[in-house]
């Protein structure tokens, strides 16, 4: 790479965008590949093709700020910055996992890296990062806190109330829609009659910003000053993500039943990880040897996560009755 | 008493251990509807925003499931939290927070994630309410792993419990009756806690162990008064927490006695009667010379109409009835 621009930091933190949503990328497909396999126990909810959403959000936190994440959240954990082996030994249900395998993919908790689980229940993380935020509030932390959620969950009481609440109380909570358009089998344009989830923030009172969750510098720039507001006391705001996932709501479902092929390979062309390399090699801010370099980089970690996950040990069964 | 007892009521009482831990611990917020200025619906908050203001006590609309899930996730959070439903009944609104989120994450997160919460929320029936405001649906809470549950039916028990439900780190729901706010009783002024999974024996007796919550402590009292008169002496046992629960208690007043009535406002059908029945047949088996009984409402709706709801809800002349068939 050419000296002259690897010290231009846009460039810096473009690169560094595509190689975090890389990461991601790659986790998913090998989990995919593993689950198939039947390595796996339970279920998993693949983030395929949304990977600029957290990593454009999360690259705005520090440890100790909050995410409260959904069932489809692999993604979030590793954006926030849970170490790989600890997810994938989670989701392999071994005692080094996040959660000592007592949660699996969606019960999945790092509080030492502010990720505060997956979640099983729709909409369920809305009030309760409304909760932590007025906890950072009260305690005067400076903590702003993040809560994701799919299309899925904005007709549901828990967003009216949990945004209601974060209104009045001028919470430091940052509100994240990662629309794309369905709700497992369901249409978002066949569930809601407002097809703007954006608009309803004018319903709190609160900023609303709609944004194509299949650009990162977008999103980054978006949740840049949602997360500034939200840190300097000026209360919460909701960022609608327009995204899609290309794989199947969960890991079995091939996800072409309620959606045609045609609409899942448009999306597939605007593949944010796809097109961002596609402009780096276009206006010359890295060459395909970085591209290849930070391919075998990844591979590597993910190899080095799926081999520690897989030689950890099982939790000791007497542990079945600690912490309750 | 040197330790400054003096008769206070039930609701007082509550109030007492709320300021008492409230000031001991600024980390404490307290969220629910009615509870600022008004003081509570049921005066179960009077003075305590006085004192602590708006920032740690926030009235709310009528959203239990947001509020709720607030009060969870300031607890995940660094806070401690109580959230006040009011009547028990509206628990129901957030019943996916309480059981799916609040009882679960401790266990989920290995130890990680403490949720130091009280939910609380007052049960059973008061002035004929009517359906949606009179249930005794303690049991359902008892019966999910990773909650506790407290269900005093006495002033002295109720600041004792809710000052150890303020220092718990586990989500502790805290059920109290309607109709027991007006009664009086003793309360030491000087701090004191009451652990949780330990029972109080309100009546000392050797014929049969009465098992009683709540209100129906009373009503059981009230029917061993009767009987002693007929030279029937009952024990009347009150678990205080039925989660976690006094077994061992329950048990040795069962293997004295050799008999076991259990009086429940809630209905019969998969209550906490039948857990009290299970105590019986695994500890007591061969020491009771009669199967266990039960007094419990009927299992019916709670009708509005006095004559209908007299008929549903135990009265000490049923329970004194059911005794006199056990011995």
């Amino acid at each position: 790479m050419e000296k002259s621009i690897a010290e231009n930091t846009d460039v810096e933190l473009l690169l560094d965008l595509y190689r975090k949503m890389l990461e991601l990328r790659e986790f998913e497909l090998k989990v995919q590949e593993l689950y198939r396999s039947g390595a796996l126990p339970g279920f998993v909810h693949l983030y395929v093709g949304e990977e600029a959403v957290a990593v454009g959000v999360c690259a705005h936190l520090t440890k100790d700020d909050l995410v409260y994440s959904t069932h489809r959240g692999h993604g979030h954990a590793l954006a926030k910055g849970v170490p790989g082996r600890e997810v994938m030994a989670e989701l392999y249900g071994k005692a080094t996992g996040c959660s000592g395998g007592r949660g699996g993919s969606m019960h999945m908790y790092a509080p030492g890296y502010g990720f505060m689980g997956t979640n099983g229940i729709v909409g369920a993380g809305i009030p309760l990062a409304a909760g932590s935020a007025l906890s950072a509030q009260l305690r005067k932390t400076g903590q702003v806190v993040v809560a994701f959620f799919g299309d899925g969950a904005v007709n549901s009481g828990s967003f009216h109330e949990g945004l209601n609440f974060a209104a009045i109380w001028n919470l430091p909570v940052v509100y994240v829609c990662e629309n794309n358009l369905y709700a497992t089998e369901m249409a978002f344009q066949r569930a809601t009659k407002n097809l703007s989830v954006s608009s309803r923030a004018a319903a709190y009172c609160m900023p609303g910003v709609e944004v194509d969750g299949s650009d990162v510098t977008a999103i980054y720039s978006a949740a840049s000053e949602a997360v500034l507001r939200a840190r300097a006391g000026e209360g919460p705001t909701l960022i609608e993500c327009k995204t899609y996932r290309f794989l199947g709501h969960h890991e079995g479902d091939p996800g072409t039943d309620y959606r045609t092929k045609e609409e899942v390979e448009s999306w597939k062309q605007r593949c944010p990880i796809k097109t961002l390399r596609e402009r780096a090699l276009r206006e010359k801010f890295a060459d395909q040897a970085w591209f290849d370099r930070t391919q075998r980089e990844t591979d590597a970690w993910l190899n080095d996560a799926v081999a520690f996950a897989r030689s950890s040990p099982d939790p000791e069964p007497a542990s079945v009755f600690d912490h309750v | 008493m040197n330790n400054g007892t003096r008769e206070i009521t039930y609701v007082d009482a509550g109030v007492e251990a709320l300021r008492e831990e409230m000031r001991r611990d600024e980390s404490i917020v307290y969220i629910g509807q009615g509870i600022g200025p008004r003081g509570g619906n049921f005066r179960q908050t009077k003075g305590l925003w006085k004192e602590f203001g708006d920032h740690r006590v926030r009235d709310t609309g009528i959203c239990e499931l947001g509020a709720t899930g607030l009060a969870i996730g300031a607890a995940m959070a660094g806070s401690r939290a109580i959230v006040d439903e009011v009547f028990l009944d509206f628990v129901l609104e957030a019943m996916t927070q309480v059981i799916q989120q609040a009882a679960n994450v401790r266990y989920l997160s290995n130890g990680k994630i403490k949720v130091p919460l009280v939910i609380r929320g007052a049960m059973g029936s008061v002035r004929n309410a009517g359906a949606h405001h009179a249930h005794s649906f303690y049991a359902w809470f008892a019966s999910t792993p990773g909650l506790k549950v407290a269900v005093p039916s006495t002033p002295y028990d109720v600041k004792g419990l809710m000052k150890t439900a303020l220092r718990d780190d586990s989500p502790v729901v805290f059920i109290e009756h309607k109709a027991l706010y007006n009664t009086k009783g003793p309360v030491p002024e000087q701090e004191y806690l009451i652990p949780f999974g330990q029972a109080r024996v309100a009546r000392e007796g050797k014929d049969v162990t009465v098992v009683a919550t709540g209100r129906m402590v009373q009503i059981a009292l009230d029917a061993a008064e009767q009987l002693e008169a007929e030279r029937i002496s009952a024990e009347v046992i009150d678990p205080r927490t039925v989660a976690p629960l006094d077994r061992k208690s329950i048990a040795e007043s069962i293997l004295k006695t050799g008999r076991l009535l259990v009086v429940d406002e809630a209905p019969a059908t998969c209550g906490f009667s039948g857990e009290v029945f299970a105590v019986a047949c695994e500890e007591c088996f061969d020491a009771l010379d009669a199967p266990p009984q039960r007094v419990c409402s009927l299992h019916v709706p709670n009708p509005f109409s006095p004559v209908l709801e007299t008929q549903m809800i135990p009265t000490p002349e049923r329970v004194a009835s059911e005794i006199r068939r056990l011995l």
